[in-house]
């Protein structure tokens, strides 16, 4: 079971109001979690990846046991911790005001 | 007894304000889709209960949402716009070729006669279309892809797509602008389209009558004659008598003839409105006051309406889309600042009053006249 925190506009969007508990085939990674994420709430498509390249959109970023993940490959296994439940990986809007 | 229902567009959300057809007492409703950008809603003129809502952020990209219940609830519904074919490259703000890269919707331009069917303008410029209620957008490419695209460039909003005109006896006539592209038209529904700005003259491109890059901020058309245009141009306020073939310049007695809004009386297709604003470097009114000119001769003779509207110490600004009318006796007349104020007036710009001061900043308002 992986556990996946998100921002907050992104839960009034999925309508969500806790993280969320995926279970995930395969190797857990960044693509495959996000792959699931927006299989369970199809809302979420574009708003966290581009549609089309499939890319972090530029103001969100991943972190997951005290590391920025967001410039691993998409592909990189998650951490052991994130892959067991212990730890949330986590989906952070940058700080840029507004 | 008939309403007004007003649709405004704010940079946190959406509001709904609501009125009886007197339009003195109002139900301020919202925010909804809270935090969010709201460029644009707009209501099907099939089933006024049919809302559709641009909603956007810099972080969370763009969605679109739907309404069946006149702004109460909201649905999102599809979020792909995805341009057709290789996009190829516009000209940057320096005249270097710049990647198209789509970034949100503008305006909501919902079909007359179907809810279901929706145009959507978009930054950077292109048009879309929905005939399923939203779900799923395809591109009328011909319009990006008619030969004048890699001259296209940004205003300082974006290089968007912000007015959609849909002539009401002639359903395959539309009109768009870009910013600053200029306006253009079709007349095979979106199968080609040419531009028409034949008439405009702008200082900011090195040919000042070229055939695109015009600034073009705003086109108006009154329903019972949609071969007249008026358009607020970066600078000059413009007409065109033969559906966009040519313009004349009717700035006349305004103070400024910069501008973004412009819109016509519901019931007199020769009165029109516009905002002045001081200049492109300083985007508020003149002299602190704020005021709407009124043009009851289709231009050129324009009168100041004052009346409830701050005379002193106002600094705000009034976007593009932030002006309406409702199709009430008389005619109501609406516009939204970026201080977060909608100012109404229920006799056709007479007399103003707040609805409500101090919303977020307004990006677009609409009115529905509802029975």
């Amino acid at each position: 079971m992986i556990r996946v925190e998100l921002p907050a506009h992104l839960r009034t969007l999925a309508r969500v109001d806790r993280e969320v508990q995926l279970e995930v085939e395969g190797a857990a990674t960044q693509r495959s979690v996000l792959d699931a994420l927006e299989a369970r709430y199809p809302v979420l498509r574009g708003a966290i990846r581009d549609h089309v390249t499939q890319q972090r959109r530029p103001f969100l970023r991943f972190f997951a046991c005290q590391e920025d993940l967001s410039h691993e490959p998409p592909d990189a296994p998650l951490p052991d911790e994130v892959v067991s439940g212990k730890e949330p990986f986590l989906i952070i809007g940058a700080i840029a005001g507004g | 007894m008939s309403g007004v229902r007003v649709l405004v567009g704010t940079r946190k959300g959406a509001f709904v304000l609501t009125s009886d057809g007197k339009r003195e007492r109002w139900d301020v409703n919202g925010p909804f889709l809270g935090g969010w950008e709201i460029y644009h809603l707009k209501g099907s003129p099939a089933d006024p209960n049919r809302i559709y809502a641009s909603q956007s952020s810099g972080w969370f990209g763009q969605q679109i949402q739907r309404s069946n219940d006149g702004g109460k609830t909201w649905e999102p519904v599809g979020n792909k716009f995805v341009y057709d074919g290789i996009p190829g490259t516009h000209q940057w703000y320096d005249g270097t070729p710049h990647p198209w890269e789509f970034k949100r919707v503008w305006h909501l331009e919902p079909s007359l006669g179907d809810p279901d069917t929706v145009y959507a303008g978009v930054e950077d410029a292109a048009i879309f279309r929905t005939t399923d209620g939203g779900q799923t957008w395809q591109e009328l490419s011909a319009l990006r892809g008619h030969g004048t695209g890699p001259r296209w460039s940004p205003g300082a909003g974006g290089m968007c797509l912000h007015t959609i005109l849909i002539d009401p006896s002639k359903p395959d006539r539309m009109f768009i602008a870009i910013s600053a592209a200029g306006a253009f038209r079709t007349d095979d529904a979106g199968k080609t389209w040419r531009p028409i700005n034949r008439g405009l003259r702008s200082e900011h491109i090195p040919d000042p009558t070229a055939e695109i890059g015009h600034c073009v901020h705003r086109i108006a058309m009154h329903r019972s004659r949609p071969d007249v245009l008026f358009m607020q141009k970066h600078w000059d306020v413009m007409r065109s008598n033969d559906g966009g073939e040519s313009w004349k310049e009717v700035s006349g007695n305004l103070p400024t003839d910069f501008g973004f809004p412009i819109d016509v009386h519901a019931h007199e297709p020769e009165t029109i409105y516009v905002v002045p604003i001081k200049s492109d470097s300083e985007h508020y009114p003149p002299e602190g006051k704020l005021r709407v000119y009124r043009s009851r001769t289709g231009g050129n003779e324009w009168e100041a309406l004052t009346k409830g509207l701050p005379q002193r110490d106002c600094y705000v600004n009034v976007l593009r889309d932030a002006m309406a009318v409702d199709s009430l006796d008389k005619c109501g007349v609406y516009f939204g600042t970026t201080g977060g104020q909608v100012y109404a007036s229920a006799d056709a710009g007479n007399n103003w009053a707040p609805i409500v001061r101090d919303l977020p900043a307004v990006v677009s308002v609409e009115v529905q006249t509802l029975p």
